[in-house]
Protein backbone atom coordinates (compact mmCIF):
# COMPACT_ATOMS: atom_id res chain seq x y z
CA UNK A 1 0.00 0.00 0.00
CA UNK A 2 3.08 2.49 0.94
CA UNK A 3 4.31 2.20 -2.44
CA UNK A 4 0.99 2.96 -4.29
CA UNK A 5 0.66 5.86 -2.07
CA UNK A 6 3.91 6.90 -2.38
CA UNK A 7 3.84 6.92 -6.49
CA UNK A 8 0.41 8.17 -6.93
CA UNK A 9 1.96 11.14 -4.81
CA UNK A 10 4.83 11.69 -6.85
CA UNK A 11 2.76 12.02 -9.92
CA UNK A 12 -0.06 14.43 -8.51
CA UNK A 13 3.04 16.97 -7.10
CA UNK A 14 4.35 16.47 -10.53
CA UNK A 15 1.63 17.47 -12.08
CA UNK A 16 0.78 20.60 -10.02
CA UNK A 17 4.54 21.68 -9.94
CA UNK A 18 4.95 21.61 -13.66
CA UNK A 19 6.97 20.01 -15.93
CA UNK A 20 9.70 22.18 -14.91
CA UNK A 21 10.27 20.73 -11.82
CA UNK A 22 9.31 17.28 -12.24
CA UNK A 23 12.72 14.97 -12.03
CA UNK A 24 13.22 11.73 -13.07
CA UNK A 25 11.87 9.41 -16.41
CA UNK A 26 8.62 11.93 -16.87
CA UNK A 27 10.28 14.60 -17.31
CA UNK A 28 12.67 13.20 -19.58
CA UNK A 29 9.90 12.11 -21.70
CA UNK A 30 8.26 15.60 -22.05
CA UNK A 31 11.48 17.02 -23.33
CA UNK A 32 11.99 14.72 -25.87
CA UNK A 33 8.22 14.82 -27.00
CA UNK A 34 7.73 18.37 -26.63
CA UNK A 35 9.36 19.44 -30.24
CA UNK A 36 8.58 16.54 -32.06
CA UNK A 37 5.10 16.55 -31.17
CA UNK A 38 3.74 19.91 -30.43
CA UNK A 39 0.48 19.29 -30.33
CA UNK A 40 1.01 16.24 -27.86
CA UNK A 41 -1.54 18.45 -25.09
CA UNK A 42 -4.37 17.77 -28.06
CA UNK A 43 -4.14 13.80 -28.12
CA UNK A 44 -7.41 12.59 -29.66
CA UNK A 45 -9.89 11.06 -27.38
CA UNK A 46 -10.72 7.62 -27.01
CA UNK A 47 -14.18 7.99 -26.96
CA UNK A 48 -14.42 9.49 -30.11
CA UNK A 49 -12.74 6.87 -32.15
CA UNK A 50 -14.80 4.70 -34.34
CA UNK A 51 -14.82 0.97 -35.95
CA UNK A 52 -16.63 1.00 -39.47
CA UNK A 53 -19.94 -0.99 -39.20
CA UNK A 54 -20.28 -1.59 -43.07
CA UNK A 55 -18.00 -4.05 -44.86
CA UNK A 56 -17.82 -7.63 -46.40
CA UNK A 57 -17.14 -8.99 -42.34
CA UNK A 58 -19.11 -7.83 -39.40
CA UNK A 59 -16.99 -5.91 -37.00
CA UNK A 60 -16.63 -7.00 -33.67
CA UNK A 61 -14.89 -10.23 -34.51
CA UNK A 62 -11.16 -9.02 -35.40
CA UNK A 63 -11.38 -5.85 -33.85
CA UNK A 64 -9.06 -5.60 -31.11
CA UNK A 65 -10.96 -6.53 -27.79
CA UNK A 66 -13.18 -3.36 -26.15
CA UNK A 67 -12.91 -2.88 -22.56
CA UNK A 68 -16.82 -3.58 -22.33
CA UNK A 69 -19.37 -6.00 -23.92
CA UNK A 70 -23.17 -6.45 -23.50
CA UNK A 71 -23.95 -10.01 -24.94
CA UNK A 72 -27.86 -9.12 -25.75
CA UNK A 73 -30.37 -12.00 -27.06
CA UNK A 74 -34.06 -12.21 -28.31
CA UNK A 75 -36.79 -14.33 -29.91
CA UNK A 76 -38.56 -13.76 -32.45
CA UNK A 77 -42.11 -13.46 -31.86
CA UNK A 78 -44.57 -16.06 -33.05
CA UNK A 79 -46.08 -14.29 -35.81
CA UNK A 80 -42.66 -12.29 -37.13
CA UNK A 81 -41.87 -14.11 -40.69
CA UNK A 82 -39.30 -13.65 -42.87
CA UNK A 83 -40.65 -10.27 -44.18
CA UNK A 84 -40.53 -9.09 -40.34
CA UNK A 85 -37.33 -10.50 -39.96
CA UNK A 86 -36.12 -8.58 -42.71
CA UNK A 87 -37.72 -5.25 -41.19
CA UNK A 88 -35.97 -6.04 -38.11
CA UNK A 89 -32.37 -6.41 -39.38
CA UNK A 90 -33.03 -3.35 -41.91
CA UNK A 91 -34.04 -1.14 -38.49
CA UNK A 92 -31.01 -2.85 -36.15
CA UNK A 93 -28.60 -2.27 -38.89
CA UNK A 94 -29.39 1.26 -39.38
CA UNK A 95 -29.24 2.11 -35.72
CA UNK A 96 -25.82 0.25 -35.47
CA UNK A 97 -24.61 2.15 -38.76
CA UNK A 98 -24.83 5.49 -36.75
CA UNK A 99 -24.25 4.62 -33.74
CA UNK A 100 -21.13 3.26 -34.58
CA UNK A 101 -20.21 6.50 -36.07
CA UNK A 102 -21.08 8.08 -33.10
CA UNK A 103 -24.43 9.40 -34.72
CA UNK A 104 -27.92 9.13 -32.80
CA UNK A 105 -30.02 6.66 -34.37
CA UNK A 106 -33.34 7.73 -35.70
CA UNK A 107 -35.78 8.70 -33.49
CA UNK A 108 -33.04 8.33 -30.67
CA UNK A 109 -34.36 9.57 -27.44
CA UNK A 110 -31.03 10.41 -25.60
CA UNK A 111 -28.76 11.23 -28.77
CA UNK A 112 -25.94 13.30 -26.27
CA UNK A 113 -25.07 9.76 -25.42
CA UNK A 114 -24.70 8.55 -29.12
CA UNK A 115 -21.72 11.20 -29.51
CA UNK A 116 -19.10 8.71 -27.59
CA UNK A 117 -18.56 5.76 -29.72
CA UNK A 118 -15.36 4.82 -27.92
CA UNK A 119 -15.13 1.91 -31.08
CA UNK A 120 -18.37 1.07 -30.95
CA UNK A 121 -19.22 -2.26 -32.80
CA UNK A 122 -22.68 -4.36 -32.95
CA UNK A 123 -22.44 -7.59 -34.20
CA UNK A 124 -25.47 -9.54 -34.95
CA UNK A 125 -25.56 -13.73 -34.82
CA UNK A 126 -29.03 -15.44 -35.99
CA UNK A 127 -29.74 -18.72 -33.90
CA UNK A 128 -31.64 -21.90 -35.74
CA UNK A 129 -34.88 -20.15 -34.81
CA UNK A 130 -34.39 -17.43 -36.67
CA UNK A 131 -32.71 -19.05 -39.88
CA UNK A 132 -35.52 -21.11 -39.78
CA UNK A 133 -38.56 -19.09 -40.01
CA UNK A 134 -36.68 -17.22 -42.95
CA UNK A 135 -35.25 -20.51 -44.86
CA UNK A 136 -35.26 -24.14 -43.33
CA UNK A 137 -33.00 -24.95 -45.77
CA UNK A 138 -30.26 -22.94 -44.67
CA UNK A 139 -29.61 -23.84 -41.43
CA UNK A 140 -25.94 -25.05 -41.30
CA UNK A 141 -25.89 -28.28 -39.58
CA UNK A 142 -23.47 -26.82 -37.17
CA UNK A 143 -25.89 -24.39 -35.72
CA UNK A 144 -27.26 -25.83 -32.90
CA UNK A 145 -26.96 -26.53 -29.73
CA UNK A 146 -23.65 -28.24 -28.57
CA UNK A 147 -23.80 -31.77 -26.80
CA UNK A 148 -24.16 -31.62 -23.20
CA UNK A 149 -20.88 -31.85 -21.63
CA UNK A 150 -21.02 -33.78 -17.97
CA UNK A 151 -19.64 -30.89 -16.28
CA UNK A 152 -21.68 -28.74 -17.53
CA UNK A 153 -24.66 -27.12 -15.32
CA UNK A 154 -26.89 -25.56 -17.95
CA UNK A 155 -29.60 -23.08 -16.92
CA UNK A 156 -32.10 -22.30 -19.70
CA UNK A 157 -31.92 -18.94 -18.92
CA UNK A 158 -28.85 -18.42 -20.84
CA UNK A 159 -29.95 -20.59 -23.24
CA UNK A 160 -30.15 -21.13 -27.03
CA UNK A 161 -32.05 -17.73 -28.37
CA UNK A 162 -33.18 -16.27 -31.91
CA UNK A 163 -30.84 -13.08 -32.32
CA UNK A 164 -27.90 -11.76 -30.69
CA UNK A 165 -26.46 -8.50 -30.32
CA UNK A 166 -23.59 -8.67 -29.26
CA UNK A 167 -22.42 -4.65 -28.31
CA UNK A 168 -18.41 -4.08 -27.55
CA UNK A 169 -17.29 -0.45 -26.73
CA UNK A 170 -14.50 0.71 -24.90
CA UNK A 171 -17.32 2.99 -22.74
CA UNK A 172 -19.90 1.59 -20.80
CA UNK A 173 -22.27 4.12 -20.65
CA UNK A 174 -22.09 3.64 -24.89
CA UNK A 175 -23.04 0.07 -24.58
CA UNK A 176 -26.06 0.43 -22.38
CA UNK A 177 -27.06 3.03 -24.85
CA UNK A 178 -26.36 0.95 -27.77
CA UNK A 179 -28.22 -1.60 -26.09
CA UNK A 180 -31.59 0.16 -24.86
CA UNK A 181 -31.54 1.71 -28.61
CA UNK A 182 -31.20 -1.93 -30.22
CA UNK A 183 -33.53 -3.24 -28.13
CA UNK A 184 -36.46 -0.87 -28.43
CA UNK A 185 -36.46 -1.05 -32.01
CA UNK A 186 -36.14 -4.92 -31.61
CA UNK A 187 -39.57 -4.43 -29.11
CA UNK A 188 -42.00 -5.34 -31.97
CA UNK A 189 -40.50 -8.19 -33.44
CA UNK A 190 -38.96 -9.94 -30.30
CA UNK A 191 -39.18 -11.14 -26.64
CA UNK A 192 -35.80 -10.50 -24.76
CA UNK A 193 -34.54 -13.87 -23.50
CA UNK A 194 -30.89 -12.36 -21.47
CA UNK A 195 -28.38 -10.02 -21.21
CA UNK A 196 -24.78 -11.28 -20.22
CA UNK A 197 -22.26 -8.64 -19.62
CA UNK A 198 -18.75 -8.21 -19.20
CA UNK A 199 -15.20 -6.52 -19.30
CA UNK A 200 -11.87 -6.38 -19.42
CA UNK A 201 -8.89 -4.07 -18.75
CA UNK A 202 -10.27 -0.19 -19.10
CA UNK A 203 -9.09 1.12 -21.86
CA UNK A 204 -5.59 2.62 -21.59
CA UNK A 205 -4.81 0.55 -18.66
CA UNK A 206 -2.27 -1.94 -20.40
CA UNK A 207 -0.50 -1.88 -24.35
CA UNK A 208 -2.61 -2.85 -27.09
CA UNK A 209 -2.51 -6.30 -27.97
CA UNK A 210 -2.01 -7.64 -24.23
CA UNK A 211 -3.33 -11.04 -23.32
CA UNK A 212 -6.62 -10.61 -21.03
CA UNK A 213 -6.28 -12.68 -17.89
CA UNK A 214 -9.34 -14.05 -15.85
CA UNK A 215 -10.67 -13.19 -12.69
CA UNK A 216 -8.67 -16.37 -11.49
CA UNK A 217 -5.79 -14.56 -12.48
CA UNK A 218 -4.90 -16.38 -15.51
CA UNK A 219 -3.34 -15.24 -18.62
CA UNK A 220 -5.99 -16.52 -20.78
CA UNK A 221 -5.95 -16.64 -24.73
CA UNK A 222 -2.71 -16.84 -25.64
CA UNK A 223 -3.22 -19.61 -28.31
CA UNK A 224 -5.23 -17.20 -29.99
CA UNK A 225 -4.67 -17.48 -33.79
CA UNK A 226 -3.71 -13.96 -34.76
CA UNK A 227 -5.98 -11.50 -36.44
CA UNK A 228 -5.49 -10.65 -40.36
CA UNK A 229 -3.50 -13.58 -40.87
CA UNK A 230 -3.86 -16.89 -43.37
CA UNK A 231 -4.41 -19.16 -40.66
CA UNK A 232 -7.05 -17.02 -38.46
CA UNK A 233 -8.86 -16.57 -41.81
CA UNK A 234 -9.18 -20.47 -42.22
CA UNK A 235 -10.21 -20.82 -38.84
CA UNK A 236 -13.15 -18.46 -38.30
CA UNK A 237 -14.44 -17.07 -41.45
CA UNK A 238 -16.86 -19.60 -43.40
CA UNK A 239 -15.32 -20.01 -47.14
CA UNK A 240 -18.05 -23.58 -47.90
CA UNK A 241 -21.32 -24.56 -46.64
CA UNK A 242 -24.44 -22.11 -46.72
CA UNK A 243 -23.73 -19.26 -49.25
CA UNK A 244 -25.31 -16.75 -47.18
CA UNK A 245 -22.61 -17.27 -44.65
CA UNK A 246 -20.02 -16.95 -46.94
CA UNK A 247 -17.76 -14.53 -45.25
CA UNK A 248 -19.55 -15.19 -41.80
CA UNK A 249 -18.53 -17.10 -38.93
CA UNK A 250 -20.37 -19.14 -35.94
CA UNK A 251 -20.11 -17.93 -32.34
CA UNK A 252 -20.35 -20.41 -28.93
CA UNK A 253 -21.43 -18.30 -26.49
CA UNK A 254 -20.88 -19.95 -23.07
CA UNK A 255 -21.21 -18.42 -19.45
CA UNK A 256 -18.32 -20.22 -17.20
CA UNK A 257 -18.97 -19.27 -13.72
CA UNK A 258 -15.86 -19.55 -11.69
CA UNK A 259 -15.72 -20.81 -7.96
CA UNK A 260 -13.18 -18.35 -6.51
CA UNK A 261 -13.75 -18.94 -3.28
CA UNK A 262 -12.76 -22.69 -3.47
CA UNK A 263 -9.80 -21.46 -6.34
CA UNK A 264 -8.57 -19.27 -3.28
CA UNK A 265 -7.22 -22.56 -1.38
CA UNK A 266 -4.50 -23.14 -3.97
CA UNK A 267 -1.37 -21.94 -3.66
CA UNK A 268 0.66 -20.97 -6.39
CA UNK A 269 2.26 -24.01 -7.72
CA UNK A 270 -0.75 -25.25 -7.50
CA UNK A 271 -2.74 -22.91 -9.22
CA UNK A 272 -0.07 -23.11 -11.93
CA UNK A 273 -0.03 -27.23 -12.39
CA UNK A 274 -3.49 -26.57 -12.74
CA UNK A 275 -3.00 -25.00 -15.98
CA UNK A 276 0.76 -26.25 -17.01
CA UNK A 277 1.46 -22.03 -16.95
CA UNK A 278 2.89 -19.78 -15.05
CA UNK A 279 1.29 -17.05 -13.13
CA UNK A 280 3.43 -14.75 -13.68
CA UNK A 281 3.41 -13.95 -17.46
CA UNK A 282 1.58 -17.19 -18.76
CA UNK A 283 4.45 -18.85 -20.10
CA UNK A 284 4.87 -22.66 -20.46
CA UNK A 285 5.86 -24.41 -17.08
CA UNK A 286 8.48 -26.20 -19.45
CA UNK A 287 9.78 -22.30 -20.40
CA UNK A 288 9.97 -19.70 -22.58
CA UNK A 289 7.99 -16.74 -23.19
CA UNK A 290 4.00 -16.28 -22.77
CA UNK A 291 3.81 -17.68 -26.56
CA UNK A 292 6.71 -20.07 -26.31
CA UNK A 293 5.49 -23.57 -27.53
CA UNK A 294 4.52 -25.79 -24.71
CA UNK A 295 6.71 -29.00 -24.68
CA UNK A 296 4.28 -31.81 -23.42
CA UNK A 297 6.57 -34.41 -23.36
CA UNK A 298 9.69 -32.65 -20.99
CA UNK A 299 9.90 -34.26 -17.64
CA UNK A 300 11.42 -33.37 -14.11
CA UNK A 301 14.33 -34.65 -11.56
CA UNK A 302 11.60 -37.41 -10.64
CA UNK A 303 10.74 -38.46 -14.39
CA UNK A 304 7.38 -36.76 -14.12
CA UNK A 305 5.97 -34.79 -17.01
CA UNK A 306 6.21 -30.57 -16.33
CA UNK A 307 3.23 -30.68 -17.84
CA UNK A 308 0.47 -32.89 -15.46
CA UNK A 309 -1.78 -35.00 -17.29
CA UNK A 310 -4.74 -33.41 -16.20
CA UNK A 311 -3.27 -29.42 -17.10
CA UNK A 312 -5.74 -27.42 -18.79
CA UNK A 313 -3.04 -26.65 -21.34
CA UNK A 314 -2.38 -30.63 -22.34
CA UNK A 315 -5.91 -31.20 -22.77
CA UNK A 316 -7.06 -28.23 -24.65
CA UNK A 317 -4.40 -28.79 -27.25
CA UNK A 318 -4.20 -30.89 -29.84
CA UNK A 319 -2.05 -32.53 -33.28
CA UNK A 320 -5.59 -31.23 -35.44
CA UNK A 321 -4.55 -27.69 -36.39
CA UNK A 322 -8.27 -27.55 -37.92
CA UNK A 323 -9.12 -27.98 -33.77
CA UNK A 324 -8.42 -24.23 -32.87
CA UNK A 325 -10.97 -21.53 -31.93
CA UNK A 326 -10.42 -17.91 -31.81
CA UNK A 327 -11.65 -16.58 -28.41
CA UNK A 328 -13.03 -13.37 -27.26
CA UNK A 329 -13.63 -13.65 -24.07
CA UNK A 330 -15.16 -10.91 -21.01
CA UNK A 331 -14.78 -10.94 -17.36
CA UNK A 332 -18.43 -10.70 -14.92
CA UNK A 333 -18.25 -10.08 -11.76
CA UNK A 334 -22.24 -9.27 -9.81
CA UNK A 335 -22.60 -8.16 -6.77
CA UNK A 336 -25.74 -6.45 -6.72
CA UNK A 337 -27.96 -9.04 -5.92
CA UNK A 338 -27.07 -11.63 -3.07
CA UNK A 339 -24.45 -14.47 -3.78
CA UNK A 340 -21.42 -13.02 -5.91
CA UNK A 341 -21.30 -14.66 -9.18
CA UNK A 342 -18.23 -14.38 -11.05
CA UNK A 343 -16.74 -15.60 -14.26
CA UNK A 344 -15.86 -15.85 -18.03
CA UNK A 345 -18.30 -14.76 -20.46
CA UNK A 346 -16.51 -17.66 -23.20
CA UNK A 347 -17.25 -15.93 -26.93
CA UNK A 348 -15.04 -18.17 -29.38
CA UNK A 349 -15.47 -17.95 -32.88
CA UNK A 350 -14.78 -20.33 -35.49
CA UNK A 351 -15.64 -21.14 -39.08
CA UNK A 352 -17.21 -24.77 -38.09
CA UNK A 353 -18.26 -25.05 -33.97
CA UNK A 354 -19.39 -28.76 -34.16
CA UNK A 355 -15.74 -29.46 -36.00
CA UNK A 356 -13.40 -27.05 -34.05
CA UNK A 357 -14.30 -26.34 -30.74
CA UNK A 358 -16.54 -29.62 -30.03
CA UNK A 359 -13.83 -31.64 -29.49
CA UNK A 360 -11.62 -29.38 -27.52
CA UNK A 361 -14.36 -29.42 -25.08
CA UNK A 362 -14.64 -33.11 -25.33
CA UNK A 363 -11.45 -33.14 -23.69
CA UNK A 364 -11.30 -31.05 -21.53
CA UNK A 365 -14.83 -32.68 -20.02
CA UNK A 366 -13.34 -35.76 -19.94
CA UNK A 367 -10.09 -34.83 -17.82
CA UNK A 368 -8.93 -30.82 -16.98
CA UNK A 369 -8.56 -30.39 -13.31
CA UNK A 370 -9.48 -26.53 -14.06
CA UNK A 371 -12.99 -28.40 -14.21
CA UNK A 372 -13.24 -28.75 -9.93
CA UNK A 373 -13.55 -24.28 -10.39
CA UNK A 374 -15.13 -23.83 -13.37
CA UNK A 375 -18.60 -24.75 -14.61
CA UNK A 376 -20.81 -23.42 -17.80
CA UNK A 377 -24.20 -22.33 -16.94
CA UNK A 378 -24.74 -20.80 -20.01
CA UNK A 379 -24.70 -21.73 -23.63
CA UNK A 380 -25.79 -20.90 -27.14
CA UNK A 381 -24.27 -21.43 -30.71
CA UNK A 382 -24.92 -18.62 -32.97
CA UNK A 383 -24.37 -17.81 -37.16
CA UNK A 384 -23.05 -14.67 -37.52
CA UNK A 385 -23.59 -13.07 -41.10
CA UNK A 386 -21.33 -11.22 -43.26
CA UNK A 387 -21.16 -7.75 -42.87
CA UNK A 388 -23.74 -5.57 -44.99
CA UNK A 389 -22.85 -2.15 -47.88
CA UNK A 390 -24.20 0.82 -46.79
CA UNK A 391 -27.36 0.23 -48.80
CA UNK A 392 -27.60 -3.40 -47.45
CA UNK A 393 -28.56 -4.64 -43.66
CA UNK A 394 -26.90 -7.61 -41.96
CA UNK A 395 -28.76 -10.54 -42.99
CA UNK A 396 -29.44 -9.28 -46.56
CA UNK A 397 -27.42 -12.19 -47.70
CA UNK A 398 -29.70 -14.73 -46.30
CA UNK A 399 -33.07 -12.84 -46.63
CA UNK A 400 -32.31 -11.50 -49.95
CA UNK A 401 -30.64 -14.39 -51.59
CA UNK B 1 -30.24 2.68 -45.41
CA UNK B 2 -30.70 5.91 -46.75
CA UNK B 3 -33.25 7.45 -45.66
CA UNK B 4 -32.13 11.52 -46.77
CA UNK B 5 -33.81 12.32 -49.92
CA UNK B 6 -33.77 14.96 -52.36
CA UNK B 7 -36.91 16.59 -53.46
CA UNK B 8 -38.64 14.99 -56.86
CA UNK B 9 -41.55 16.79 -57.83
CA UNK B 10 -44.49 14.63 -58.19
CA UNK B 11 -48.08 16.66 -59.70
CA UNK B 12 -50.95 14.96 -57.73
CA UNK B 13 -52.88 15.31 -60.60
CA UNK B 14 -50.44 13.00 -62.66
CA UNK B 15 -52.80 12.08 -65.14
CA UNK B 16 -53.62 16.23 -65.62
CA UNK B 17 -49.61 16.79 -66.17
CA UNK B 18 -49.15 13.94 -68.48
CA UNK B 19 -51.88 15.18 -70.90
CA UNK B 20 -50.07 18.60 -71.30
CA UNK B 21 -46.52 17.31 -71.25
CA UNK B 22 -44.87 15.49 -74.16
CA UNK B 23 -42.41 14.04 -72.94
CA UNK B 24 -42.87 10.83 -70.02
CA UNK B 25 -42.19 12.19 -66.57
CA UNK B 26 -41.28 8.81 -65.30
CA UNK B 27 -37.71 9.42 -66.01
CA UNK B 28 -36.79 12.93 -64.90
CA UNK B 29 -39.33 11.94 -61.86
CA UNK B 30 -36.48 9.35 -60.84
CA UNK B 31 -33.18 11.33 -61.14
CA UNK B 32 -31.89 13.63 -58.92
CA UNK B 33 -32.81 17.32 -57.98
CA UNK B 34 -29.67 18.73 -59.42
CA UNK B 35 -29.79 16.57 -62.63
CA UNK B 36 -33.54 17.21 -63.20
CA UNK B 37 -32.84 20.88 -62.72
CA UNK B 38 -29.98 21.38 -65.40
CA UNK B 39 -32.28 19.26 -68.00
CA UNK B 40 -35.51 21.29 -68.11
CA UNK B 41 -35.29 24.59 -66.07
CA UNK B 42 -38.08 24.13 -63.31
CA UNK B 43 -41.38 25.16 -64.11
CA UNK B 44 -43.23 28.14 -61.60
CA UNK B 45 -45.58 25.46 -60.26
CA UNK B 46 -42.48 22.98 -58.96
CA UNK B 47 -40.09 25.26 -58.12
CA UNK B 48 -40.48 25.03 -53.94
CA UNK B 49 -40.95 21.02 -54.34
CA UNK B 50 -37.67 20.87 -55.96
CA UNK B 51 -35.84 23.33 -53.49
CA UNK B 52 -36.83 20.79 -50.77
CA UNK B 53 -35.43 17.94 -49.15
CA UNK B 54 -36.10 16.16 -45.73
CA UNK B 55 -33.08 14.12 -43.39
CA UNK B 56 -33.84 11.25 -41.48
CA UNK B 57 -37.81 11.59 -41.82
CA UNK B 58 -39.47 8.93 -39.71
CA UNK B 59 -43.21 7.99 -38.79
CA UNK B 60 -44.13 6.77 -34.98
CA UNK B 61 -45.15 3.19 -35.30
CA UNK B 62 -49.42 2.95 -34.67
CA UNK B 63 -52.00 0.41 -34.81
CA UNK B 64 -54.84 1.63 -37.14
CA UNK B 65 -57.02 1.51 -33.93
CA UNK B 66 -54.77 3.97 -32.38
CA UNK B 67 -55.86 6.14 -35.66
CA UNK B 68 -52.91 8.89 -35.51
CA UNK B 69 -49.69 9.15 -36.04
CA UNK B 70 -46.88 11.58 -36.69
CA UNK B 71 -44.04 12.40 -39.03
CA UNK B 72 -40.85 14.18 -38.19
CA UNK B 73 -37.21 15.00 -39.67
CA UNK B 74 -34.81 17.97 -40.94
CA UNK B 75 -36.50 19.53 -43.43
CA UNK B 76 -34.40 22.01 -45.58
CA UNK B 77 -34.36 24.65 -48.09
CA UNK B 78 -31.74 24.44 -51.09
CA UNK B 79 -33.07 27.42 -53.03
CA UNK B 80 -32.94 31.55 -52.34
CA UNK B 81 -36.19 31.96 -51.67
CA UNK B 82 -38.64 31.01 -48.69
CA UNK B 83 -40.62 27.81 -49.27
CA UNK B 84 -43.89 26.70 -47.77
CA UNK B 85 -45.33 23.45 -46.73
CA UNK B 86 -49.08 24.24 -46.76
CA UNK B 87 -50.38 19.79 -46.62
CA UNK B 88 -49.24 16.57 -46.74
CA UNK B 89 -50.84 13.30 -47.46
CA UNK B 90 -50.31 10.17 -46.56
CA UNK B 91 -51.81 6.93 -48.51
CA UNK B 92 -53.73 5.25 -45.55
CA UNK B 93 -54.25 8.70 -43.63
CA UNK B 94 -57.70 10.12 -44.33
CA UNK B 95 -56.89 13.77 -42.94
CA UNK B 96 -53.37 14.85 -43.02
CA UNK B 97 -52.39 18.38 -40.67
CA UNK B 98 -49.71 20.08 -40.19
CA UNK B 99 -49.11 20.49 -36.33
CA UNK B 100 -47.40 22.71 -34.05
CA UNK B 101 -47.08 22.15 -29.97
CA UNK B 102 -48.06 24.63 -27.97
CA UNK B 103 -46.65 24.00 -24.17
CA UNK B 104 -47.61 25.68 -20.87
CA UNK B 105 -46.31 24.20 -17.81
CA UNK B 106 -45.86 20.72 -18.20
CA UNK B 107 -48.99 20.22 -20.81
CA UNK B 108 -48.13 20.34 -24.12
CA UNK B 109 -51.09 20.63 -27.07
CA UNK B 110 -51.03 20.52 -30.18
CA UNK B 111 -52.77 22.26 -32.98
CA UNK B 112 -53.08 23.04 -36.62
CA UNK B 113 -50.35 26.08 -37.45
CA UNK B 114 -51.39 28.88 -39.04
CA UNK B 115 -49.65 29.15 -42.76
CA UNK B 116 -47.93 26.27 -42.90
CA UNK B 117 -44.32 25.38 -42.39
CA UNK B 118 -41.99 28.17 -43.80
CA UNK B 119 -38.48 27.58 -44.50
CA UNK B 120 -36.35 30.12 -44.92
CA UNK B 121 -33.97 30.27 -47.89
CA UNK B 122 -31.25 28.03 -47.15
CA UNK B 123 -32.40 27.09 -43.91
CA UNK B 124 -33.79 24.02 -41.93
CA UNK B 125 -36.93 23.42 -40.21
CA UNK B 126 -36.93 20.33 -38.08
CA UNK B 127 -39.80 18.48 -37.39
CA UNK B 128 -39.53 16.59 -34.34
CA UNK B 129 -41.80 14.82 -31.03
CA UNK B 130 -42.43 18.17 -28.55
CA UNK B 131 -42.96 20.36 -31.73
CA UNK B 132 -43.73 20.97 -35.25
CA UNK B 133 -44.64 17.40 -36.88
CA UNK B 134 -46.96 15.92 -39.82
CA UNK B 135 -50.12 14.59 -38.34
CA UNK B 136 -51.32 11.60 -39.61
CA UNK B 137 -54.92 10.99 -38.44
CA UNK B 138 -57.82 8.30 -39.43
CA UNK B 139 -55.14 5.48 -40.02
CA UNK B 140 -56.61 2.52 -42.30
CA UNK B 141 -54.09 0.36 -41.82
CA UNK B 142 -51.42 -0.42 -39.32
CA UNK B 143 -48.06 1.81 -39.53
CA UNK B 144 -45.78 -1.14 -38.40
CA UNK B 145 -42.08 -0.62 -37.16
CA UNK B 146 -39.61 -1.18 -39.76
CA UNK B 147 -42.41 -0.49 -43.09
CA UNK B 148 -41.44 2.42 -44.77
CA UNK B 149 -44.37 5.14 -45.23
CA UNK B 150 -44.70 7.48 -48.46
CA UNK B 151 -45.15 11.39 -47.64
CA UNK B 152 -46.56 13.64 -50.04
CA UNK B 153 -45.98 17.09 -49.01
CA UNK B 154 -47.33 20.02 -50.73
CA UNK B 155 -46.40 23.59 -51.29
CA UNK B 156 -47.62 27.02 -51.33
CA UNK B 157 -47.09 27.55 -54.88
CA UNK B 158 -49.20 24.28 -55.59
CA UNK B 159 -45.90 22.06 -56.43
CA UNK B 160 -45.65 18.45 -54.86
CA UNK B 161 -43.30 16.10 -53.99
CA UNK B 162 -42.68 12.70 -51.68
CA UNK B 163 -40.07 11.56 -49.32
CA UNK B 164 -40.62 7.89 -47.94
CA UNK B 165 -39.45 7.48 -44.28
CA UNK B 166 -39.06 3.96 -41.89
CA UNK B 167 -41.68 3.76 -39.53
CA UNK B 168 -40.20 3.65 -35.96
CA UNK B 169 -41.25 2.36 -32.43
CA UNK B 170 -41.48 5.58 -29.85
CA UNK B 171 -43.12 5.65 -26.71
CA UNK B 172 -43.20 9.43 -26.94
CA UNK B 173 -45.39 12.45 -28.65
CA UNK B 174 -48.30 11.66 -26.60
CA UNK B 175 -49.47 15.53 -26.75
CA UNK B 176 -53.25 16.43 -26.70
CA UNK B 177 -54.68 17.15 -29.22
CA UNK B 178 -56.75 20.71 -29.08
CA UNK B 179 -60.32 20.36 -29.78
CA UNK B 180 -61.02 16.75 -31.06
CA UNK B 181 -62.60 14.22 -29.24
CA UNK B 182 -59.83 11.83 -29.93
CA UNK B 183 -57.65 12.57 -26.92
CA UNK B 184 -54.25 11.20 -26.45
CA UNK B 185 -52.47 9.46 -29.55
CA UNK B 186 -52.46 6.42 -27.48
CA UNK B 187 -54.95 4.62 -25.76
CA UNK B 188 -57.65 6.22 -27.26
CA UNK B 189 -59.73 2.96 -27.95
CA UNK B 190 -63.03 4.99 -27.40
CA UNK B 191 -63.15 5.88 -31.19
Amino acid sequence: MDRGVSRRGLLLGGAAAGAGAVGGALAHRWATDAPAAPQAAALPLNGERTVPFHGPRQAGVETPPQAHAAFTAFDLGRDVDAEGVRRLMRLLSDDAARLTRGEPALADTEPELATVPARLTVTFGFGPGLVERVDPGAVPDWLRPLPEFDHDDLDPRWGQADLLVQVCADDPVTVAHTVRMLGKDARAFTEPRWTQTGFRRAHGSEADGTTMRNLMGQVDGTANPRPGTADFDHLVWRETGPAWLAGGTGLVLRRIETHLDTWDELDRPAREAVIGRRLADGAPLTGGDEHAEVDLAATDATGLTVIADFAHVRRSRTDDPEQRIFRRGYNYDLRDHGTPEAGLLFASYQADPVRQFTPIQRRLDELDLLNEWVTAVGSAVFAVPPGCTEDGYVGDSLLEP
Amino acid sequence: MHHTRTARALPIAAAFVLALTACGTGASADAPRDAAAESAPPSPAAEQAEAFSITDPWVKAVTAEEGMSAVFGEMANGSDAEIVIVAAEHPAAEMVELHEVVTEGTDSTMREIDGGFPVEPRGTRTLAPGGDHIMLMGLTEDLEAGMEATVTVEFADGSTTEFTAPVKEYAGANEEYEGDGHGQHEDDGDH
